[in-house]
C-alpha cells in the first residue's frame, strides 16, 4: 500500500494520502520556521525537543499536562510512572490503548532522545538515561 | 482464454441475453454474479428482524452511524431503545463543518468556522464508493440526496517539489506519457522477438494491437507527437471552430527517464483502488446530511452530553454509568436488558467495562491512526476560473499531500472552499502538534507552491486533527493481520449482555460502510439471541 505503513490491512482510506513520493533521505524543510515535516513514513526529527514538539504534544499537549475528553491523554508532567525509563520507552515503541505504537517510525536513537527529554523536563528531573540497546530489546 | 463455464459457441453476452429474456432481470443478475461479471455487496438489502422481542430494552452507546443504524432498526423491530452520546450532536465522525460552527479540540483550542453561507468542509468522511451498498441504501431510504464525488480529474495536478523545477504537471500528461512510454518499449521488445518465450506468435500480434490502443502509439508503434498522443495528453492548440480551428499537436512529451525519476507515476494510481473506483458519491450539502437524516428518525432516543464512564453487567441486566458533561453533578445510571456499545476503542479501552478477558484484550489491541484535514476558503474559485479544475484531487509530495477541489457548486460566483491538506502518517502527527491557526497557515504556504493564487485569494481556514478530537482520540482503528487473527472474533462476540459495533468491528476500517455492516451484523445476532 502506498502509505507503506507497518500494518497491512489498515483500509484503503489510508492509501489516499501520505507517502506517494516517499524517499527516506529527504525532509521537507519548512518555509518560514524551524518546523520540520517528514517526507516518508519515518519521523525525521532528531532531538528530544523536536520529537516532543512534533509528535507527543499533539496529544499530551505543549505543557505535557495531558487532556481529557470522552477519555484521557495522561499528563507526562510530574508523572511518577516515568521513574523507570523503560516504562515510557515501552509505550513509545509498542503503544498502549489510545497511544499508537511508534516503533516502526522511530529508530532507537530517536526513542532514547524523546524519552530522555520527557524525563528531564516538565517537572521531571530524572538523571539516569535510557540507552539505544535498551530500546532495541523492547522491539517485538 | 475461454471461460470454462460459458459454452464455447456462445459469447457470454449472448448467453446472458438469453437467460435474461427467458427468466427476467433478477435471474440474469444472479447468473452474471455466478460468471464473475459482478461482485455482489455483502449487504443483503434492508434487514428483516422477524419475531417479537417482547419489550426487550437495548441501551446504545454512541450516536454515530453504527449506533443510529442499530437504534433505527431495533426500534422498528419492536425494541425499547435509548442512546447515550458524549457529544451535543448526532453523527459522530459523520460530520460537516459549516460557516458559523465552532469546534473546540482537546487542549481547549477553539476554532470558529468562518466560511460563507452554504460552504463547508467534511473533516472526516467525504466520499462513498458505489459498492458501499449498505450506506447507500440508508441514503435512499432516508432521502439523503447524492451527487458525484470526483476521485480522478485528468485536469488536476500531480506535483513533486523535486521534479520539473517544482512545477506541477497535469494528471492527463503524466498518465498518458507514462502509459505511452511503457507501451512503446513493450512493443519494441515484442517486435525484436524478445517476448517469444512468454507470448505465442499469434498473441504477439494481438499484444501489439493492444499496446497501440492502450498507449496511444502511432502506426509505427511509437509514442510520439501526433494525433494519437494528443488525443490523450492534450494539444498545444486544441481543435476549435472557424478559421482558428486547426489543432496543433502537443510536442512536450515528458522523457521516460525524467518521468520515472520524478516519481509522479506514484500519484496517478489512487483511482484504480477498489475503494476509489468511479462511481463515487457525496451527499448534497455535506457528509453530515446522513447523520442529520438518521437524527430525524432516532433523535428522540438520544441523550446528549452523556459521557459513559462504566458498563456493568448482572445476570439479567446491564447498568451503564454516565456523567452529564454540561450540567455536571453526580454520575447517573441507566439500565437495559442489552447494551450495544459503539464507542471507539481508543476511548472504550479506558472505560471500566465488565466483559471477559478476551474481549477486554481485544478492546485494548487496536491503536488509532492520525489524520489531519484542513479546509480553506478563498475569495474566488480560481481553480475553476484560471485552471479549469472542476472537482477532483491534486497530489503532491509536500506535507499537505493533497488539494481536493469542491465537487459541487461549479461556476458559482463568490467564495469557494477546498480541502487544503489531508495527511496520514508522520505529517498528520506533525500537523496535530501545531496550534490550529498554524496548521492553516502552513497549508496555505505549501499550497501556494502549486497554486500561486493562494497568496492573494486566501480568506480563512479551519483544521481538524483527529487525535485532538475529544470524542474519538484518533481517526480510525488500525488492525494488523496479527491483531485480527488474535482479537477480531473476540471483539465481535456477544459477551453476556454486551456487544460492540462500529467501524472498528469491521473489515472495512475507516469507512462508514464498516460501521453500517458491523451494526447490522451485531443486531442480527442479538435479535436471534433475544427471540431464541
Ligand atoms: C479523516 C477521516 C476520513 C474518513 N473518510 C471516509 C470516507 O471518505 N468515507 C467513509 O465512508 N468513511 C470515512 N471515514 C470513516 C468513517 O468516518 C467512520 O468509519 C464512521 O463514521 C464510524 O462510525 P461509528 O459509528 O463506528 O463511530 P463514530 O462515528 O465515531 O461514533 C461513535 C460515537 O460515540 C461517541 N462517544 C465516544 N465516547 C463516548 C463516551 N464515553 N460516552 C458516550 N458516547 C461516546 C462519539 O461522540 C460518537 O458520536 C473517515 C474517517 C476519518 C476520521
Amino acid at each position: 500500500m502506498m502509505l507503506r505503513l507497518k500494518f497491512s490491512a489498515a483500509g484503503a482510506i489510508l492509501t489516499l494520502a501520505a507517502g506517494l513520493f516517499s524517499s527516506p533521505t529527504w525532509a521537507q524543510a519548512d518555509l518560514t520556521s524551524g518546523t520540520l515535516f517528514s517526507n516518508g513514513n519515518k519521523f525525521e526529527e532528531k532531538t528530544g525537543k523536536a520529537l516532543y514538539e512534533s509528535i507527543c504534544q499533539g496529544c499530551h499537549m505543549p505543557d505535557a499536562k495531558g487532556a481529557t475528553g470522552a477519555a484521557t491523554y495522561p499528563a507526562l508532567a510530574s508523572n511518577p510512572r516515568l521513574a523507570s525509563p523503560l516504562y515510557p520507552a515501552l509505550k513509545v515503541v509498542q503503544g498502549s490503548r489510545a497511544m499508537p505504537p511508534f516503533g516502526g517510525q522511530l529508530d532507537d536513537e530517536q526513542v532514547v532522545e524523546v524519552v530522555n527529554y520527557v524525563r528531564s523536563h516538565f517537572g521531571n528531573a530524572y538523571v539516569d538515561t535510557l540507552t539505544a540497546a535498551e530500546v532495541k530489546a523492547l522491539r517485538p | 482464454m475461454k471461460h470454462s463455464d460459458a459454452p464455447a459457441s456462445m459469447s457470454r453476452r449472448e448467453l446472458l441475453t438469453l437467460i435474461g429474456s427467458v427468466a427476467g432481470g433478477a435471474v440474469s443478475y444472479r447468473a452474471m454474479a455466478g460468471m464473475g461479471l459482478t461482485t455482489p455487496s455483502n449487504y443483503q438489502g434492508p434487514i428483516k428482524l422477524e419475531g417479537n422481542p417482547k419489550g426487550a430494552t437495548v441501551l446504545i452507546l454512541g450516536a454515530g452511524i453504527a449506533g443510529m443504524v442499530a437504534a433505527y432498526e431495533l426500534r422498528n423491530a419492536g425494541y425499547k431503545v435509548q442512546i447515550l452520546e458524549y457529544n451535543n450532536r448526532a453523527g459522530g465522525r459523520n460530520w460537516t463543518l459549516r460557516g458559523g460552527d465552532s469546534y473546540t479540540e482537546l487542549g481547549g483550542f477553539t476554532q470558529k468556522c468562518e466560511f460563507d453561507k452554504g460552504l463547508y468542509i467534511n473533516p472526516g468522511p467525504w466520499r462513498i464508493p458505489h459498492h458501499h451498498q449498505g450506506l447507500l441504501d440508508y441514503c435512499r431510504r432516508l432521502g439523503v440526496a447524492l451527487e458525484p464525488y470526483v476521485q480522478v480529474n485528468y485536469n488536476a495536478m500531480v506535483h513533486s517539489s523535486r521534479a520539473f523545477g517544482g512545477q506541477p504537471r497535469r494528471f492527463r500528461e503524466v498518465q498518458s506519457d507514462y502509459q505511452g512510454h511503457i507501451a512503446e518499449m513493450l512493443a519494441k521488445v515484442t517486435q525484436q522477438n524478445k517476448l517469444d518465450e512468454h507470448v505465442t506468435k499469434e498473441d504477439q500480434e494481438m499484444l501489439l494491437e493492444s499496446l497501440k490502443d492502450w498507449g496511444a502509439l502511432d502506426k509505427n508503434y511509437a509514442y510520439a507527437p501526433g494525433r494519437e498522443s494528443s488525443d490523450r495528453r492534450g494539444f498545444e492548440r486544441p481543435p476549435a471552430g472557424g478559421l482558428s480551428a486547426v489543432p496543433i499537436h502537443s510536442k512536450n512529451i515528458i522523457p521516460f527517464d525524467q518521468l520515472l525519476q520524478s516519481r509522479l507515476w506514484a500519484a496517478i494510481g489512487a483511482g484504480q483502488n477498489y475503494e476509489m473506483q468511479t462511481m463515487l458519491f457525496q451527499p448534497v450539502g455535506g457528509m453530515g446530511r446522513i447523520g442529520d437524516a438518521f437524527k430525524r428518525e432516532v433523535g428522540d432516543l438520544i441523550h446528549y452530553n452523556a459521557k459513559v464512564t462504566q458498563i456493568k453487567q448482572e445476570t439479567k441486566k446491564v447498568t451503564v454509568t454516565y456523567v452529564d458533561t454540561v450540567k455536571g453533578g453526580a454520575p447517573q445510571t441507566m439500565t437495559a436488558d442489552w447494551c450495544l456499545c459503539t464507542i471507539p476503542l481508543s476511548i472504550l479501552s479506558q472505560i471500566d467495562v465488565d466483559v471477559g478477558p478476551k474481549m477486554q484484550a481485544a478492546i485494548n489491541a487496536v491503536p488509532y491512526a492520525a489524520s489531519t484535514k484542513v479546509g480553506l476558503q478563498f475569495k474566488r474559485r480560481f481553480w475553476e476560473q484560471d485552471e479549469h479544475i472542476y472537482g477532483g484531487i491534486t497530489y503532491t509530495d509536500l506535507p499537505i499531500r493533497v488539494i481536493a477541489y469542491p465537487n459541487t457548486g461549479y461556476h458559482e460566483a463568490g467564495k469557494g472552499v477546498l480541502l487544503g491538506g489531508y495527511m496520514f502518517g508522520p505529517n498528520a502527527f506533525e500537523f496535530t502538534s501545531l496550534p490550529p491557526a498554524e496548521r492553516v497557515r502552513k497549508a496555505v504556504e505549501y499550497g501556494a507552491q502549486i497554486h500561486p493564487q493562494y497568496k492573494t485569494e486566501f480568506d480563512n481556514g479551519i483544521a481538524v486533527s483527529w487525535h485532538r478530537v475529544p470524542w474519538t482520540l484518533g481517526c480510525l482503528g488500525v488492525w494488523t493481520d496479527q491483531a485480527r487473527a488474535e482479537h477480531y472474533e473476540n471483539l465481535c462476540q456477544i459477551d453476556g449482555r454486551v456487544l460492540l459495533a462500529g467501524e472498528h468491528a469491521s473489515y472495512i476500517p475507516g469507512w462508514q460502510e464498516g460501521a453500517v455492516l458491523s451494526s447490522i451484523d451485531a443486531i442480527t445476532r442479538l435479535h436471534k439471541r433475544v427471540t431464541a
